[in-house]
């Protein structure tokens, strides 16, 4: 890493660049050699992923989903999970969950999943009513009340996985179409790849999945092909320079010639989301949350899940 | 400086200058009265706090309730046409008339084609049976398309009535009614308003030895409850006829009543619901005409006198808002078609202001950060990128102003995630620089070919975040909706900011002198 000035000379074509560099240029990992050990990370991580899913009896749904009733409230102090619980033990209240939201036990979320028909708003007039007679009126202030009927969830289902899928379906015949059938369907396995880790983290995490958490995978699916675009066109590049070397040679350089970009990128891109999950509230923390995961699991499957895939339908052993 | 770099430096200008002008309003408040831009950023209720409803249109019972009122309507012109002890009945979608007199069948079919043209005769295998009418197709499709369009228009002027500061109502997918109320924290009220039907219909109170009882109605009466006079619920008798409907008011008002009735609502009636009105009062003078709003009975007050004035006065113990709303929904007339309200969202007023906050801070140190790494890492480059990217958010959240779009928290979390993604041009262009600077080109000859090559992987990689926006814009409602705008416009920003923004600033200093080096 150099961080000295640029020298200034006359003779143009004698400059010395210097830059600051993270990755220095001529570095040669060899990540194509590394495809099967990280083939065997990615099936644990979604494997364990799945298991969490399963072990949860599916995802964390919000009421978008299931149909319901959500108040979030904030109370003035901070007080135990335990006694909310206990002012909702109420008979025309069943199943209750109340989520401590990571705000100095101060916020809380209650939920009341499954809907009644019609829209009633009784649940959230249960559970207002619950909350005043145990703690006063003034001691906590109502955020939120959301009720949705559960035709909604329903459709919502089916909306979500056609988005994610289509979104796939484009992103994979986007690159089909500009580079080679092999790299749409690198970038497809790519990127249900992504969608799955990320669930399994949203899962593991316990995050509630909503409309908003939807919005976060289909922009994950957009924003990973960004990197696999990125080491996609520099291997089409080389492999018209380099007619001689064979595809992994060239996958290998690519990859590392574009390993800077390729984090600096993502790396922009995680540094924001970062800041938003960690400082944009509780309203979008579970979606800042899927995009955290999925921008870090894009980059890491751009470089060992799309390129090997590609390889591997080349039908070539790679030459090592 | 050539003319094509003047040309593009200008175009800059004009925008910003432009941007300008549309964000005032929405930075400082009031803006000053010269200023010719007046509509500040709208926000979205997650960021304001207010109410949003959610409501189903069920169109099938607009069809059905199509049908009933010819129903009503065929009853009445066969009594007034003397064919005299004929019942019509609605049976699903067709309507069938038991005749009393066989006699008079071509008559009534004649009067069916001449009156209401948008019913068939079905033609029947037995010429002594029931006629059977069935709604044509076409006005069922008619119907169709038209239920949610005068929903809306219906919903609208009552919430205007209602006043609320910029009320949203609008229409959603095929069948579904979007109603925003910003500052409403208890829409009890206004869901009240909204949902009702507000079918007004004209009955008489059923007397005689022909009423029956409440259990045992006779023929032709049917039970309706309504207020009791000690408050409580009371059931009355009245005809199944209905003389008169709500279509022919033309306007109703809140009236201070007496102590004992509380508030009371004046109607006026048109010509066609005049001449109907005198009519009914003339002949039933003596008689109680029970008002019914949505089958509840609201007043049955007795008949004194005809009434030829063309005005009524429904009395029901109301308070004053509740007079105020019956006034509000009889003047704006009955919806087409029940509502089922599918989702209620309500958001405090301190969550919108935490949310705002948060958004902001997230934004600050995003773009802090962002801007930082870009100035450490790329120095020079990285001081036009950082310029680019100012630019970029400037024009994003102008673009915002200017078309009127709703910036909702989703929203602010797509300009921050914009801040990380526009820089990647950047990136690739520069790093693009670097290699090229390190083969050993010249700075004017690396600019050159680092965009020119970093272009495609730009294109590519833009287009393909674009198409996953447009999908999320199909999927999403509300806030979703304005995440999949922000990252959209977002994108359009960021190509021309920071590709051909930064490209001018290159242009501009190869122009100027002899380049020998090139600050990335």
């Amino acid at each position: 890493m150099a961080t000295r000035p640029t020298t200034r000379t006359d003779k143009v074509p004698t400059v010395e660049h210097r830059f600051f560099e993270l990755i220095p240029p001529g570095l040669n990992i060899d990540f194509v050699g590394l495809r099967f050990k990280m083939l065997l990370v990615s099936w644990t991580l979604i494997l364990i992923g799945l298991v969490s899913i399963y072990l949860h009896g599916g995802l964390n749904y919000g009421i978008d989903f299931a149909g319901g009733t959500m108040v979030h409230v904030k109370f003035a102090a901070s007080t135990p999970t335990g006694d909310i619980r206990g002012a909702l033990s109420r008979p025309e209240l069943r199943e209750v969950v109340v989520q401590d939201v990571g705000q100095g036990g101060k916020e809380f979320q209650i939920r009341v999943l499954g809907a009644a028909e019609g829209g009633s708003t009784a649940i959230a007039d249960a559970i207002k009513t619950g909350l005043r007679d145990k703690f006063g009126e003034g001691t906590y202030d109502v955020l939120r009340v959301e009720t949705v009927g559960p035709k909604v969830g329903k459709d919502l289902w089916r909306d979500a996985t056609l988005a994610v899928l289509a979104a796939t379906l484009v992103m994979a015949t986007y690159i089909a179409l500009r580079f080679e059938l092999r790299f749409g369907i690198g970038a497809a396995v790519a990127l249900v790849h992504d969608v799955l880790i990320t669930l399994g983290a949203l899962s593991i995490a316990n995050m509630e999945f909503d409309l908003t958490t939807v919005a976060a995978l289909l922009t994950v699916v957009g924003y990973s092909v960004h990197d696999t675009v990125i080491v996609s066109d520099r291997i089409r590049e080389n492999m018209r320079k380099m007619r001689r070397e064979g595809l992994a040679t060239i996958m290998n350089l690519s990859i590392n010639e574009t390993l800077s970009r390729t984090l600096i990128t993502s790396g922009t891109a995680i540094l924001v989301t970062a800041a938003l999950f960690v400082l944009g509230g509780t309203v979008i923390h579970s979606f800042a949350f899927a995009l955290l995961v999925g921008f870090v699991v894009g980059t890491y499957s751009s470089i060992y899940v799309a390129s090997p895939i590609v390889l591997y339908l080349e039908g070539r052993k790679s030459p090592r | 400086m050539s003319r094509s770099v003047l040309y593009r430096v200008l175009l800059f200008v004009v925008l910003t200058a432009a941007t300008v002008v549309f964000l005032v309003p929405t930075f400082i408040r009031p803006a000053p009265a010269f200023w010719p831009w007046r509509q500040p950023v709208r926000l979205g209720l997650d960021l304001q706090g207010g109410t949003h409803l959610l409501y189903g249109v069920d169109i099938e019972q607009a069809i059905d309730n199509t049908v009933d009122r010819h129903v009503r309507d065929l009853e009445r012109e066969l009594h007034d046409a003397q064919i005299g002890a004929v019942t019509a009945e609605r049976e699903g979608r067709t309507v069938r008339i038991r005749l009393a007199n066989k006699d008079k069948r071509q008559e009534v079919i004649d009067l069916v084609k001449e009156r209401f043209p948008t019913l068939t005769v079905s033609p029947s295998q037995d010429a002594e049976a029931d006629l059977a009418l069935t709604l044509d197709q076409r006005e069922a499709k008619r119907i169709r398309d038209n239920v949610v369009d005068q929903a809306l228009k219906i919903i609208r002027n009552r919430i205007d009535q209602f006043g609320v500061a910029e009320p949203t109502v609008q229409a959603q997918g095929t069948d579904e009614i979007v109603v925003q109320l910003p500052g409403i924290q208890d829409p009890q009220r206004a869901k009240e308003l909204i949902g009702k039907t507000a079918l007004l219909e004209f009955k008489l109170v059923a007397t005689g030895p022909q009423a029956g009882t409440p259990e045992h109605p006779g023929p032709g009466v049917q039970v309706l409850y309504g207020k009791g006079d000690a408050g409580g619920r009371r059931a009355y008798l009245v005809e199944r006829r209905t003389l008169m409907t709500g279509d022919v008011l033309t306007d109703a008002s809140v009236r201070p009543g007496t102590a004992t009735e509380g508030m009371a609502v004046d109607f006026v009636l048109d010509a066609r619901g005049t001449k109907l009105f005198g009519e009914i009062s003339s002949a039933n003078v003596g008689r109680n005409l029970a008002i019914v709003l949505d089958n509840y009975v609201e007043s049955a007050p007795t008949i004194r006198e005809p009434i030829t004035g063309g005005r009524g006065q429904i009395t029901g113990r109301f308070d004053f808002a509740e007079a105020q709303d019956l006034a509000n929904v009889l003047r704006n007339g009955a919806l087409p078609a029940p509502l089922k309200l599918i989702e209620e969202r309500t958001v405090g007023p301190s969550l919108g202001q935490d949310s705002i906050r948060k958004g902001v801070l997230s934004f600050v140190v995003g773009s802090a950060l962002v801007v930082a790494f870009m100035l450490v890492y790329y120095r020079g480059g990285g001081v036009v990128a950082d310029a680019a990217l100012l630019l970029n958010v400037l024009f994003l959240v102008g673009a915002f102003a200017a078309f009127g779009f709703t910036l909702s928290l989703p929203g602010i979390a797509g300009i921050v995630l914009t801040i990380g993604m526009a820089v990647d041009a950047n990136v690739l262009i520069l790093e693009r620089i670097r290699e090229e600077l390190r083969l050993g080109k010249t700075p004017r000859a690396a600019i050159e070919t680092g965009y020119e090559r970093a272009w495609y992987a730009i294109r590519d990689s833009n287009v393909t975040t674009f198409c996953s926006g447009l999908i999320l814009f199909q999927f999403g409602t509300g806030p979703v909706r304005g995440f999949a705008v922000t990252l959209c416009l977002g994108i359009l920003t960021s190509l021309l900011t920071g590709v051909f923004g930064t490209r001018v600033v290159y242009d501009l200093l190869v122009s100027r002198r002899r380049l020998t080096t090139v600050s990335v």
